[in-house]
C-alpha cells in the first residue's frame, strides 16, 4: 500500500562517475539541441542556418514558451492545468474582440484579457480544492467550456486589426534583431526560476507537490498553495494570448489545441535537464526551443506539417519516459 | 491417540528461523472439527507468522508437520495453496473492495482466478441472498461495500470466505482463519460476528480465532493456544479457564494481586490541560500534564488510543474539547496543524513515508521546511545556509550519512526519523505529540530516537507518545494511560511502569462493558 522506504545499500555517493553522469542529464538536451543545430545546418546551410531564421524561431515561439512556463508551477504542485490553452485563445480573442468590434483601447482590453485569466485560475482552483476533484477533470472540463465560450464570441471566425501598439511591442521592435517577445520571455523565466527556487513559497509549492500529507502536518495551508498555481498558470494562459495577438495582430479561436501538447511536451522534457526530476523554467525554455528546432528543421527538408504533430506526440512520450528514469521509476501520483 | 474424526488442522513441532532469531519454536496446534480455536499473543510472540505460513507465505523450517484432516500436507505450501486445503484466511483489513458491491465483493476470488463470459447477474444476485440469509446476515447484495456500516464489511468478508470453505476439493469440512476481524467494530456489533462465526461452525466446518482480546477470546472459543516468544506458552480450555489464566499465559508471570491504584493527580504543575476532547473514537478525555512530563498512551487494537495525537495537531479534526498551553487556550475543533505549530505543538506521524517525510527531496528541504519563513529570508532564500543548518542540525541529531543534500530515500528508516526529530525539535516545542515514534527504526537508532525525546522533555516540552510497544513505553514515560473503547480505563505511574504490568492492564482492560465491572473482576 505505501511506497517502500528505499533504504539503499550504499548510501555515500561517488563521486567520479556520478558527477560526470550529473552533468550529462543536466546539458546532455542543450547538446542535443546544439547538435540538431549543426546537422539542419549542414544539410541547409542557405536557408536554415541564417540570422533571419534563427531570430525567427527565437521571436514566434515565445507564446509558447511562457504557455510552458505557466504550466510548471501547478505541475510542480501536482497538479495539471489542461486549460492553460485554451484560456491563450479566450484572452487572444478578448483583446481583439474589444479592441477590433468594440474600439476598446489596447490597453484597457489587454487588462481585461489579463483579469479573466485570474478569474478563471481562481475557478478551477477552488472547485479542485473546495470539492476535492482532479485537476485533471477539472481543467479538461474548464478548458473545453472555456473553447467553446471563444467560439461563440468569435463566431468562429479569425478577428484581425489588432492595434500596432501592440504589434510593435511584441513582434516589430526588435533587440539585436531578435523580437522583443523573446526577452519577455526570459524575463519570465527568470522570474519563475527566482520564485520556484529562492522563495520559502517556491520551496511550499514543491513539498504540496511532493509530500502533500507532509506538507499540510507542516502547517502549509496546502488549499491556497494549490489555487495559487492555479491562478497563476492561468495568468500566464491569458499573458501568453495577449503575446500572440500581438504576434499575429490577429486572434484565431482555434489556435489554442495547437499549443496543448507542445506545452506539455516541453513542460516534461524540460523537466529531465537543468534541474532533472524537477520542472524548471530554463529546463523548459531551452525544450521548447528544441522541439521547435526539430520541427522546423524537418519541414526545411521538406517534410510537410503533418511531422509537427508527430514529432510533438512522440517528444511528448519520449519526455515523460526520460523524466520517469531520471525520477529513478516512481509511480507518477496523478 | 484414537479419535473417531481426525482433526481439522494439526501443526506440530512448527519451527521459523528468521535470520537466526526463532520466530516460531517447535509450536504445535491442534484445531479438532466444529471447533473455534483462539490463537492469542502479544506482538511479536509468533501468531502472524504461524498464520503467515499457513497462508504460504513464510516457508517454515524443516521438520515443521501439517496435517489436514488426517491427512500430511507437505510443507512448505505454496502460497495459494491453502485453497486446495479447504481453508480460507479473514485478515483485519477485510480484502474487500469499497467501491465495488457487496455481490461483486463476494465473487472476486471467482472472478480473478476463472474465466467467465456472460454472468448471469440476476442468478448470481439470488444466489447471494440465499447465503446471506442462510447465514442469517442483512446484507443487501446490490449495495456498495463503502456504503455498508463496519459490521457488515466484516459479516460479508466472513461469508465470502465460508462459500469459498466449501469450494475447494480437499477433505475435511474446512478451516476458516478469522485473523483480528473484530478490533475496528464497536463492541455491541461483535456479538453479530459471533452469530455468524457459530453458524458457520455448526456445518462442521472450523475456525481460527486470532485475537488480541480475552474476552472475545472467552466468548466464541471453545480452546485456545497462547504463543509467547514463539513458543506455545499454554493451551486453555475456554470454558474453565479464567481470564487470570489467560492474562497470565500472555504476559508470562504471576500478576500483581490487586489493582494499582489510580494515580494520583496532578503531582506536577499542569503546564497543559486537556478537557473533553471528542473525536473519532475518541470519547471525553481529559488530561493534565506538566512540563517535562512524558505520557504514554496505549491500549489494544481498536481502543483509540493512537488517534489521539492526530486530533490534538488539527490533523484529525476534533468534534469537542479544550486545550490550555499555559494561560493559552485554544477550542480543539477549530486547531489545524498552522495553529497547533504556533502554540510550540509538533507532531511527529507515525506512517513516515506518507506523512513524515518526502523521500525524494533532500534532507536539507525536508528539515527546514517548518522555519523556511522564520529562519531565512522568505522572499530570498539563502539555500547554502539551508544545507548549513541541515548540516549541523544533523551533527546534532546524529544523521548518518551526514551529508544534508542527499535525498531522503537514501537514509535509513532510523536516520529519516531523526531528520524528522531534528525538523521539529529545533523550534523548542512546548508539547510533542509521537505516534510510534521507533516503527522501523533499528536497535541502534531507538537509542538516540529516545534520548532525544529524553532531551527534549527534559528543556520543558510535555510529551505524548502514543505507542503498542509496551517496552518503549516503560523506556521512556513517567506515566502510561491505558485506553478502551476510546475511554481511558487505568494509568500506571512511576515504578509501576513496566513492560508486562502495561500488556496486562492492555488486556484486563479491553471489556466488553464498562470498565468499571472489568476492574471488579480482577480484584
Amino acid at each position: 500500500m505505501l511506497p517502500d522506504i528505499a533504504v539503499t545499500a550504499s548510501t555515500g555517493p561517488a563521486r567520479g562517475p556520478s558527477l560526470l553522469i550529473k552533468r550529462t542529464e543536466q546539458f546532455g538536451l542543450i547538446v542535443v539541441w546544439l547538435l540538431l543545430v549543426a546537422v539542419f545546418g549542414a544539410l541547409r546551410p542557405d536557408t536554415f542556418l541564417t540570422w533571419a531564421n534563427l531570430s525567427t524561431i527565437l521571436g514566434s515561439q515565445a507564446v509558447l514558451v511562457v504557455v510552458t512556463l505557466g504550466l510548471i508551477i501547478p505541475l510542480t504542485a501536482n497538479d495539471f492545468d489542461l486549460s492553460i490553452a485554451f484560456v491563450m485563445t479566450l484572452s487572444s480573442m478578448t483583446v481583439a474582440v474589444l479592441n477590433v468590434n468594440y474600439g476598446v483601447g489596447i490597453g484597457w482590453a489587454i487588462a481585461a484579457a489579463l483579469v479573466l485569466g485570474l478569474v478563471i485560475g481562481l475557478i478551477n482552483g477552488l472547485l479542485i480544492t473546495t470539492f476535492r476533484i482532479h485537476s485533471l477533470i477539472v481543467t479538461l472540463g474548464t478548458g473545453t467550456f472555456i473553447h467553446g465560450f471563444t467560439l461563440w464570441m468569435s463566431d468562429s471566425m479569425t478577428i484581425s486589426g489588432v492595434s500596432p501598439i501592440l504589434m510593435n511591442g511584441v513582434i516589430v521592435d526588435r533587440l539585436f534583431g531578435i523580437p522583443l517577445e523573446f526577452y519577455y520571455t526570459i524575463g519570465l523565466a527568470a522570474l519563475i526560476f527566482y520564485l520556484l527556487d529562492y522563495t520559502a513559497l517556491g520551496r511550499r509549492i514543491l513539498f504540496v507537490g511532493r509530500g502533500r500529507e507532509v506538507a499540510r502536518l507542516s502547517g502549509i495551508n496546502t488549499n491556497r498553495i494549490r489555487i495559487s498555481c492555479l491562478v497563476v498558470s492561468s495568468f500566464f494562459g491569458a499573458l501568453a494570448g495577449v503575446l500572440y495577438a500581438g504576434t499575429q495582430g490577429a486572434a484565431d479561436p482555434v489556435s489554442g489545441v495547437s499549443y496543448q501538447l507542445p506545452a506539455f511536451a516541453a513542460a516534461f522534457l524540460g523537466s529531465t535537464s537543468i534541474v532533472p526530476g524537477r520542472f524548471n523554467p530554463w529546463g523548459s525554455t531551452v525544450a521548447v526551443y528544441f522541439l521547435v528546432t526539430g520541427i522546423t528543421g524537418l519541414v526545411f527538408l521538406g517534410f510537410s506539417s503533418f511531422i509537427q504533430e508527430m514529432f510533438y506526440g512522440g517528444a511528448l512520450v519520449v519526455a515523460v519516459t526520460l523524466s520517469q528514469l531520471v525520477r529513478g521509476r516512481q509511480e507518477q501520483q496523478f | 491417540m484414537d479419535a473417531p474424526a481426525p482433526l481439522a488442522l494439526r501443526l506440530s513441532n512448527l519451527s521459523k528461523t528468521f535470520g537466526g532469531q526463532k520466530a516460531l519454536d517447535q509450536v504445535a496446534l491442534d484445531v479438532a472439527q466444529g471447533e473455534v480455536h483462539g490463537l492469542l499473543g502479544q506482538n511479536g510472540s509468533g501468531k502472524s507468522t504461524l498464520i503467515k505460513v499457513l497462508a504460504g507465505f513464510h516457508p517454515p523450517d524443516a521438520g515443521s508437520l501439517l496435517q489436514v484432516c488426517g491427512v500430511d500436507v507437505p510443507l512448505p505450501l505454496a502460497a495459494g495453496a491453502f485453497r486446495l486445503h479447504r481453508m480460507s484466511f479473514v485478515h483485519q483489513h477485510l480484502g474487500l473492495i469499497p467501491g465495488l458491491t457487496a455481490l461483486e465483493n463476494l465473487l472476486i476470488n471467482r472472478l480473478a482466478r476463472r474465466h467467465a463470459w456472460a454472468i448471469n447477474w440476476r442468478a448470481e444476485h439470488r444466489k447471494a441472498i440465499r447465503q446471506f440469509e442462510s447465514y442469517g446476515v442483512p446484507i443487501d447484495p446490490g449495495a456498495l461495500v463503502s456504503d455498508l456500516p463496519p459490521v457488515e464489511r466484516a459479516l460479508l468478508a466472513i461469508v465470502r470466505a465460508a462459500g469459498e470453505l466449501s469450494a475447494g476439493d480437499g477433505a475435511g469440512n474446512g478451516l476458516l482463519i478469522l485473523d483480528e476481524p473484530t478490533p475496528f467494530l464497536p463492541k455491541r456489533d461483535v456479538e453479530q460476528l459471533f452469530r455468524l462465526v457459530r453458524s458457520i461452525v455448526a456445518t462442521g466446518a472450523s475456525a481460527i480465532f486470532v485475537s488480541h482480546d480475552v474476552d472475545e477470546v472467552m466468548e466464541i472459543t471453545d480452546r485456545a493456544t497462547i504463543l509467547r516468544d514463539g513458543r506455545v506458552a499454554a493451551k486453555l480450555d475456554s470454558k474453565t479457564a479464567t481470564k487470570r489464566d489467560f492474562v497470565q499465559a500472555i504476559v508470562g508471570r504471576q500478576l500483581l494481586a490487586t489493582t494499582p491504584p489510580r494515580l494520583a493527580e496532578a503531582q506536577a504543575p499542569s503546564h497543559i490541560v486537556i478537557q473533553g476532547l471528542c473525536g473519532g473514537s475518541i470519547v471525553d478525555l481529559s488530561l493534565a500534564a506538566g512540563r517535562s512530563e512524558v505520557i504514554g498512551l496505549t491500549g489494544l487494537i481498536g481502543s483509540g488510543y493512537d488517534e489521539v495525537c492526530y486530533l490534538l495537531y488539527g490533523a484529525k479534526r476534533a468534534t469537542q474539547g479544550q486545550l490550555a498551553i499555559g494561560k493559552r487556550h485554544v477550542a480543539l475543533p477549530a486547531i489545524s496543524p498552522k495553529l497547533a505549530i504556533e502554540q510550540g505543538i509538533v507532531l511527529i506521524p507515525g506512517d513516515r513515508a506518507t506523512a513524515g517525510v518526502i523521500d525524494v527531496l533532500p534532507v536539507s528541504d525536508n528539515v527546514t521546511m517548518p522555519v523556511l519563513g522564520s529562519r531565512f529570508r522568505p522572499w530570498m532564500l539563502d539555500r547554502r545556509a539551508m544545507v548549513r543548518r541541515a548540516g549541523s542540525l544533523g551533527e546534532t541529531f546524529e544523521v548518518r550519512p551526514a551529508n544534508p543534500t542527499l535525498p531522503m530515500s537514501a537514509l535509513s528508516g532510523g536516520n529519516q526519523q531523526k531528520v524528522v526529530l531534528a525538523k521539529w525539535f529545533q523550534q523548542k516545542p512546548v508539547m510533542i505529540l509521537l505516534d510510534e515514534p521507533t516503527q522501523g527504526v533499528d536497535i541502534g537508532a531507538r537509542q538516540n530516537v529516545f534520548s532525544h525525546i529524553a532531551k527534549a522533555a527534559l528543556e520543558g516540552a510535555t510529551v505524548l507518545c502514543a505507542s503498542s510497544d509496551y517496552e518503549q513505553l516503560a523506556a521512556i514515560c513517567s506515566r502510561v494511560l491505558i485506553f478502551s473503547g476510546g475511554r481511558v480505563v487505568a494509568s500506571l505511574a512511576g515504578a509501576e511502569i513496566s513492560k508486562d504490568a502495561i500488556a496486562e492492564r492492555c488486556l484486563f482492560s479491553a471489556a466488553p462493558v464498562t470498565a468499571e465491572g472489568n476492574m471488579a473482576d480482577v480484584a
